[in-house]
């Protein structure tokens, strides 16, 4: 038998076609909701609309009446087997100030949209039916809603913790002793630079809207979920509702995307699973567009108070950050990490040796936030790739000039920055001078000149955004100095089937990335079997038994990783069987193209034979088992830090304030590359979700605490027909904390994206005097700079938490209209 | 979203439609192409016990010249409306305004009758039938009348439909000759505007011979921008002159503030797009 036939040379490298694509582009696949059990029962949740308010009393009679409805749960009724809360698992420090979060709840209600009441029925839509039938009396307590305000206790949220503070973590150089002073360098600085940059409010929205199947029959609980974590999910799902761990299993079948947003342990999944649970029958929740907006944790909104310090040639001396980081209402999963992964990202790819960061963590009547697309490193590269760009102003040179003279060096590398991380490798020249070319940088300055000085309506800005980012979720010691609740190892396994197939169990959860045709050409190439014999498995425990699942960027970095080493082992334990069958040395034998050779004779066999010898097990060594699977568990020893120039050319139209993007090239190096074109996908889905927070999306909620983005009408999550043609390339620096010498690349594009359009708009408006717009830069925003740095109003723009306009633009037009009945007559 | 239950009707005349308007049902609601109304069904924002859809009656869909004006079935297709060469010659402001419609999905689904019908402030058929002067013809169980466009809107979401009649054509004057374009902006491309202007010109010689503005989202209807319209007839065509009759489009106006725009700037943005509207019209 042969494997090798019809196999390119290498694997890695080449621009497969996802394996995966045509079912999920087609939606012919095991999404949760897709899932149809027998005699299933289905969940609708009743959900608070005041955003901070006691329950006086739940009236649940009229819906228990009402057709096809099973039953009506409260909070008092889940309330033991709910659990106390849900989990954090990342208490940031020991004093931490945490409420507890039941999963419906009891008392009282903290955000609108959070869960009351659950009905159950035979129908999904018996179940909504019902919902309208459970009355619910509130007591409205104050809402606490903008975070300036919060911090500084005006009113509380949580009267029994005293104060909205949940946190304050701190992070100084000097005391560290991986830096110098930070105060000492901005007192005696030639330069100072201090800025407020306010970090809006976003909401993942991934394209599968949140849903979960229990399955309580048999011995063990079958949970399916639409999540990123299914091994996480498992074991908190056990540990909060006191369910013994091995009578739970978790499957994430196909995923639609989570960037985040699936990164929870959610309020629903506990509540479909105990409501399950109580009634010994199959249950299905999924939730609407609508509760997905309001009620899914939100990310970002960060207040960020900045100062950075250099001197008058423009070297930069120290960087002071005071951030005030939103929580919202209750700590999720990893809630108030998410500004600690910032932390170590402020500083950039950029040489100073001052630094302090003070993050504080606060409660507001909000949905809580936590990770989305970058999480913590996206809002440290917006501020210091802003500040970058004032600093040049300062200093009157080129922003990319003002970049270069403070970056890490290529012949620096490995270089240790002044927050104690190890950058392995880099090349910011490369990157840099390539991304110039293909961009014309030149020429488009002298073009935005002959714009300034020709008063053109249309003014043309420039953007730059050097970034770094950390990923490769990440080396379990550092989580565990960072009070991590985890490890970030991840596991693997591959078999090899007697017909000379091949198994790949990851413990990383795909949920878009491109998991099965990545982990294929890895493996191809490793073991030289044909891609197309390869499986990938994932995201079921009870296949993939162990994991750590997808976030971070580190699906590739550490569980591909793991991959490796999994596959490693098989070819050692081949060795020994090959040399028994081969009759030769163990040490003689050489490796590749899927076979083993006898050095210096014409005798080989190839994995494939040994696979179905070790099935037969007839003729083996003595002592070896009979068996060509092998696990590995890799733990990574560092993150890994993608870098790359990103290049904005905006056009500000200054009579309406309208952006639009002219063209946008990236150079990323992230590198050794499996896939071309999934890094492509990655590359372009990035960009567009950070040009999106630059430029159009912002969680809103009115004075009151309601969601006024509440739906796509006016949460603006772009199409196609809104961003431009991207120009990507990449130079090619490997990592070398990793033997595949890969990076990271799901939120690369997210995180430098960002701060490069703000850039080029705020450029774009300089000459007039505008220094600063606040995100995102809607058409209202830009010409209103425009006009108050025109009229020389230097007053402080708002960077206040609600927004002056809090009114949707049409959806609850739509509903006074209707509940007024004044459309009659309408055809709509 | 599920919507709650409703009963569900569809007559295939316009007869028939208007039995059924009559019916004891508690709360009816009319689909034509259920563009607007189906999401408002599913978000539950209207529960109505009985939906007549009318997107049967063959009759209503269609483009007829008749004698100075042309007639355009109340169902006739945004995406119809947008290629119909009829429409292009005669009311070409139509076919402008049409195209920027949401999406192809909406356009080929969503109907002209039924977009009017709807009256939604930022709903962009309204502007540009006020400002062509169509006449709104209607059925109801009096029989037949025609309503000015001028007359037909009422409110926000409102207009002079009662709950027994129907939309059923829109007559439009023969606008032969005349340049046209419906300016738009939004922040992406699917939305509804934030402010948006119609305009149609009649030139002669050089000069305005005639304008017709419409303005869209500016208030609870469609506005003309009257003021505007006079300050150009007789002008020879300038960048100057366009500007200086398009800085009162906002005269008269209370525009709406939400997430998008507030008023002031609603204001301000009128002006500019009808400058370019204008420009656009004129083929400057």
């Amino acid at each position: 038998m042969t494997v090798t036939e019809d196999r390119p040379t290498t694997e890695v490298g080449a621009p497969r076609r996802r394996k995966e694509d045509r079912r999920l582009i087609t939606g012919r696949t095991r999404w949760t909701d897709n899932i149809t059990l027998p005699g299933m029962l289905h969940l609708a949740m009743v959900r608070s609309p005041s955003a901070h308010a006691t329950i006086r009393s739940v009236d649940t009679s009229a819906a228990k009446q009402s057709p096809g409805v099973v039953a009506v749960f409260t909070g008092a009724d889940l309330a033991d087997e709910q659990g106390a809360s849900l989990p954090c698992a990342w208490p940031i420090t020991p004093d931490q100030k945490a409420p507890p979060h039941p999963a419906m709840a009891v008392t009282s209600v903290n955000f609108a949209g959070e869960i009351v009441a659950c009905v159950v029925a035979r129908s999904a839509v018996e179940a909504k039916d019902a919902v309208e039938l459970v009355d619910v009396e509130y007591d409205d307590l104050d809402v606490v809603l903008d975070l300036a305000k919060a911090a500084a206790d005006e009113q509380v949220v949580y009267p029994d913790l005293g104060t909205n503070v949940s946190a304050t973590w701190v992070f100084d150089s000097a005391e560290e002793g991986t830096g110098t002073d930070v105060d000492a360098a901005i007192g005696g600085a030639e330069i100072v630079i201090e800025r407020t940059y306010r970090q809006q409010r976003l909401i993942p929205a991934f394209m599968e809207p949140r849903s979960v199947v229990v399955d309580p029959t048999g011995e063990q609980t079958t949970l399916w979920s639409a999540t990123q974590i299914p091994h996480i999910l498992r074991l908190m799902l056990a540990l909060t509702c006191g369910i013994s761990e091995s009578k739970l299993r978790v499957v994430a079948p196909d995923v639609g995307g989570g960037f985040g947003g699936k990164l929870q342990v959610t309020p629903e999944e506990v509540i479909t699973l105990v409501v399950g649970r109580r009634l010994g029958k199959p249950c299905k929740y999924t939730e609407t567009r609508s509760e997905s907006l309001m009620a899914a944790h939100h990310g970002r909104d960060q207040l960020q108070r900045l100062t950075l310090s250099a001197t008058k040639n423009g070297t930069v001396t120290g960087l002071k950050v005071d951030l005030l980081a939103d929580m919202g209402a209750y700590l999720g999963l990893v809630t108030p990490g998410v500004p600690i992964l910032g932390a170590f990202m402020y500083n950039s790819i950029y040489k100073f040796p001052a630094y302090r960061f003070t993050c504080t963590n606060v409660f507001t009547n909000k949905v809580w936030t936590d990770a989305y697309r970058g999480a913590g490193r996206p809002e440290a590269t917006y501020a210091i790739e802003r500040l970058m760009d004032e600093l040049a102003v300062e200093v009157g040179v080129d922003p990319m000039e003002i970049r270069e003279r403070n970056w890490i060096k290529h012949e620096e590398f490995p270089f240790t920055t002044v927050c104690g991380l190890e950058y392995d490798s880099g090349n910011y020249e490369a990157a840099t001078a390539k991304a110039k070319e293909l961009f014309g940088y030149d020429d488009l300055r002298v073009e935005q000149q002959r714009r300034r000085t020709a008063n053109d309506p249309v003014q043309l800005g420039i953007g730059i955004s050097t970034f770094t980012e950390m990923c490769g979720l990440a080396p379990s010691r550092v989580l565990g100095s960072l009070s991590y609740g985890a490890g970030g190892w991840e596991h693997a396994s591959v078999r090899m089937l007697p017909s000379g197939k091949v198994e790949v169990v990851t413990g990383s959860s795909p949920h878009g990335q491109g998991h099965e045709t990545a982990w294929s050409q890895i493996v191809a190439d490793r073991l030289g079997v044909p891609f197309d014999d390869i499986e990938v498995l994932h995201g079921d425990t009870a296949v993939s038994h162990k994991g750590m699942d997808s976030y971070g960027s580190r699906s590739l970095t550490v569980g591909g990783m793991a991959v490796v080493a999994a596959s490693d082992k098989v070819i050692e334990k081949a060795r020994v069987i090959a040399a028994h069958l081969l009759e030769a040395s163990a040490d003689d034998l050489e490796f590749g193209d899927g076979k083993f050779s006898v050095r210096g004779t014409d005798a080989s066999m190839g994995i494939g034979e040994i696979a179905l010898a070790v099935f037969a097990a007839h003729n083996l060594p003595d002592g070896v088992e009979p068996s060509l699977d092998s696990d590995a568990t890799y733990d990574p020893t560092n993150f890994s830090f993608p870098h790359g120039t990103h290049l904005c050319a905006a056009e500000v139209d200054t009579e309406t304030g309208e952006v639009s993007i002219r063209s946008y090239v990236c150079v990323d190096d992230i590198g050794k590359v499996i896939n071309p074109l999934i890094v492509e996908g990655q590359v372009h889905g990035g960009l567009a979700q950070g040009i999106a927070q630059a430029l159009w999306e912002e969680a809103v909620y009115d004075e009151s605490g309601t969601l006024v983005t509440g739906s796509f009408v006016d949460y603006l999550v772009p199409s196609a027909a809104d961003v431009p043609a991207f120009t990507t390339d990449r130079t090619e620096t490997p990592a070398t904390s990793n033997v595949l010498g890969v990076k990271g690349v799901g939120e690369a594009g997210t995180i430098a994206s960002t701060p490069a359009v703000v850039n080029a708009v705020v450029d774009a408006v300089r000459h007039f005097g505008v220094n600063d717009i606040q995100m995102p830069c809607s058409p209202l925003r830009v010409w209103t700079a425009i006009q108050r740095a025109s009229a020389g109003d230097s007053t402080p723009r708002d960077v206040s938490t609600t927004d002056d306009n809090a009114i949707p633009s049409h959806n609850a037009q739509l509903g006074d209209g209707d509940t007024e009945g004044d459309t009659e007559g309408g055809q709509a | 979203m599920i919507p709650a239950a409703f009963d569900y009707v569809a007559p295939t005349s316009v007869s028939d439609a208007l039995a059924a308007l009559r019916s004891d049902s508690d709360e009816i609601k009319v689909m034509a192409g259920g563009q607007s109304l189906i999401p408002v069904l599913r978000l539950r924002l209207a529960a109505p016990t009985l939906v007549v859809d009318i997107g049967q009656i063959t009759d209503l869909h269609g483009v007829r010249e008749d004698g100075d004006a042309i007639v355009i079935g109340a169902l006739t297709s945004h995406h119809d409306v947008a290629h119909d060469p009829v429409i292009e010659q005669y009311a070409a402001l139509l076919a402008r305004a049409a195209e920027t419609v949401a999406d192809p999905q909406v356009r080929h689904r969503g109907t002209f009758g039924g977009a009017l019908a709807h009256a939604d402030p930022a709903g962009d058929m309204p502007a540009a039938v006020l400002a062509l002067d169509a006449q709104m013809e209607i059925e109801g169980p009096e029989g037949r009348r025609s309503v000015p466009a001028a007359e037909f809107f009422t409110g926000l979401f409102t207009t002079v439909l009662g709950d027994d009649e129907l939309l059923t054509g829109i007559r439009v004057p023969k606008h032969d000759g005349w340049g046209s374009h419906y300016e738009k902006f939004t922040r992406v491309a699917q939305q509804w505007s934030i402010v948006a202007v119609a305009a149609a010109v009649k030139m002669a010689d050089g000069r305005v011979m005639e304008a017709k503005v419409g303005l869209t989202n500016m208030g609870a209807t469609p506005i003309r921008a009257t003021s505007v319209e006079q300050a150009l007839v007789g002008q020879s065509v300038s960048e100057d002159a366009v500007r200086s009759a398009a800085a009162h489009a906002a005269d008269g106006t209370s525009p709406p503030t939400d997430t998008n725009a507030d008023a002031d700037f609603r204001r301000h943005l009128s002006t500019v797009l009808t400058r370019r509207a204008l420009m656009a019209a004129v083929g400057s």
